[in-house]
């Protein structure tokens, strides 16, 4: 892709295009890429995933490390997410200190799993108030194609669900050396997603390509799951950008919501193991 | 003011025929004969002609030349370019071209009169103009406005393609780009930097028209393109 800013050009032609519900892949205004998910991208993470979503494509890494507690939470592991948006991914993104996308990107991952418990860091204790398991989830944009959140979010559950527990030797270290077949424990049947709807002018969609997701003037980031298989729960959310979403437009996100994360529920689940 | 030349720069034409096409990687020997001549992408070293680009490597007559398969737009003179206004000076217009450096549209190529407390009234931040390379110096790129279709750009919507595979899609002597506007009815303008602009009577051929212009930039190592384009229209009615 290229470096050049938003034009006026594009911005109208994509407001006129929405209002009359058309996208320039073909796609509806609430209609989502394909998607695939590969695992064992690094052999030395704890469990691993890599997301394509059109051309948008997302690394996800999981590790886990021997650590203590925090003071306020000292009967649960640890959970920390961090993102780097690589220069490699778009000539949007540079190297230096993290900017606004950059520290985003990983709190609404650690927020929408956080808040959806699918981690039980209760079982994460080694010993009591003094070790505990600390959850590493590395997320590494490799190709920005918009949707970034929306493909992170896919890609950091898989790569969840896939996390084997490493073995400890006597002084609590890990052992490398020998293979563990013990899984982190997760909430039974939740799978939480991150859903982003975009609004530009008065449509909203999902899923935008980068030159419509640089068009678009405000945003919600959703958590959402089938909590313990169940209903359909909102975990987190997050207004972004600048335009004002009306409850309107929160009426009609809820509308599509639920549907939405069916459908890439039943596409995520072909790739689960 | 000089006129430009009545040739539209050497990438717009493939020339003769080509007599054959393999892929090269850069320092790999091309030809070790002495007849031939080193075009773009290929430099001569001693006795052999070395690629410098990764590509096809191509015959025409004595020169052999290379098409690379990626690589970054370089301003040349008479390039045609699409950019975006992405400032206002005191004496015209800076626009981003999709290159390391900006260019430069001076004043004096609007078309009319433009007040210079008012430049905006006539090319504001964001609008997209179509212009030419004037000139490539170490002080910057300056821009020319007056020919045939260009200046600002109105209506229809831009896109990108990756900059090699512009003259793919303009074809040889413009067969491939005039096959697309005969078959959509589509104003095209194609930027050397890979910028594209469509403008059609409705939304659907604008629409047509850039799948056809991708799905030809999608094809890299096809022979026979135009047929396969032409199939392509017959397909997608």
């Amino acid at each position: 892709m290229s470096s050049m800013g938003l034009s006026s050009l594009t911005y109208n032609t994509l407001s006129k295009m929405f209002a009359e519900g058309k996208r320039f892949d073909g796609r509806k205004l609430i209609e989502q890429r394909d998607f695939s998910v590969e695992y064992n991208v690094s052999n030395k993470a704890e469990g691993s995933a890599r997301v394509r979503m059109g051309k948008t494509e997302v690394v996800v890494g999981i590790k886990l490390e021997v650590g203590t507690p925090y003071p306020d939470s000292m009967d649960k592991g640890n959970l920390m997410v961090s993102g780097d948006l690589l220069p490699l991914a778009s000539p949007r993104f540079e190297s230096g200190p993290p900017k606004f996308a950059a520290i985003e990107l990983p709190r609404l991952i650690d927020r929408m799993i956080r808040e959806s418990h699918v981690i039980d860091l209760k079982k994460l204790v080694i010993t009591e108030g003094e070790k505990v398991w600390t959850v590493i989830i590395d997320i590494y944009p490799i190709n920005d194609d918009g949707a970034l959140i929306d493909a992170a979010s896919i890609g950091a559950i898989a790569a969840l669900l896939q996390t084997h527990i490493p073995a400890l030797d006597k002084d609590c270290k890990i052992d490398h050396e020998s293979k563990s077949t013990k899984k982190l424990p997760l909430l039974e049947d939740t799978i939480p997603l991150s859903f982003t709807f975009y609004k530009l002018g008065e449509s909203l969609i999902i899923d935008p390509t980068r030159e419509e997701e640089e068009a678009c003037d405000g945003k919600i980031v959703w958590g959402i799951s089938n909590w313990k298989g169940k209903e359909h729960m909102i975990h987190s959310c997050q207004k972004g950008l600048e335009t004002a979403i009306t409850r309107q437009n929160v009426d009609e996100m809820m509308k599509h919501l639920p549907k939405v994360y069916d459908d890439t529920l039943k596409k995520l689940k072909k790739f689960l193991k | 003011m000089k006129e430009f030349d009545k040739n539209e720069g050497e990438y717009e034409d493939f020339g003769s025929e080509p007599q054959s096409r393999v892929i090269v990687v850069p320092g790999e020997v091309v030809s070790s004969e002495e007849d031939f001549l080193p075009g773009e992408g290929a430099r001569r070293e001693g006795k052999d002609i070395v690629a410098s680009r990764y590509g096809l490597a191509e015959k025409v007559g004595r020169v052999i030349k290379i098409i690379p398969f990626s690589g970054a737009f370089i301003p040349r003179r008479n390039n045609v370019i699409i950019g975006r206004v992405s400032d206002i000076v005191h004496s015209g217009w800076i626009v981003d071209i999709d290159y390391a450096q900006n260019g430069f549209l001076p004043l004096m190529e609007s078309p009319r009169f433009v007040n210079k407390g008012e430049m905006d009234q006539f090319l504001a931040i964001g609008d997209v103009v179509a212009a030419k390379v004037w000139s490539v110096s170490p002080k910057g790129i300056d821009l020319a406005m007056k020919g045939k279709g260009l200046g600002k750009l109105e209506g229809g919507f831009i896109f990108r393609v990756n900059p090699s595979r512009v003259p793919r899609i303009i074809g040889r002597e413009g067969s491939m780009i005039n096959l697309i506007k005969v078959n959509t009815g589509c104003n095209i303008t194609i930027g050397q930097n890979g910028w594209i602009w469509v403008k059609g009577n409705s939304l659907d051929s604008e629409l047509k028209a850039r799948k056809a212009i991708e799905f030809i930039a999608d094809k890299v190592l096809v022979t026979g393109l135009t047929e396969k384009t032409e199939k392509w229209f017959g397909e997608n009615k």
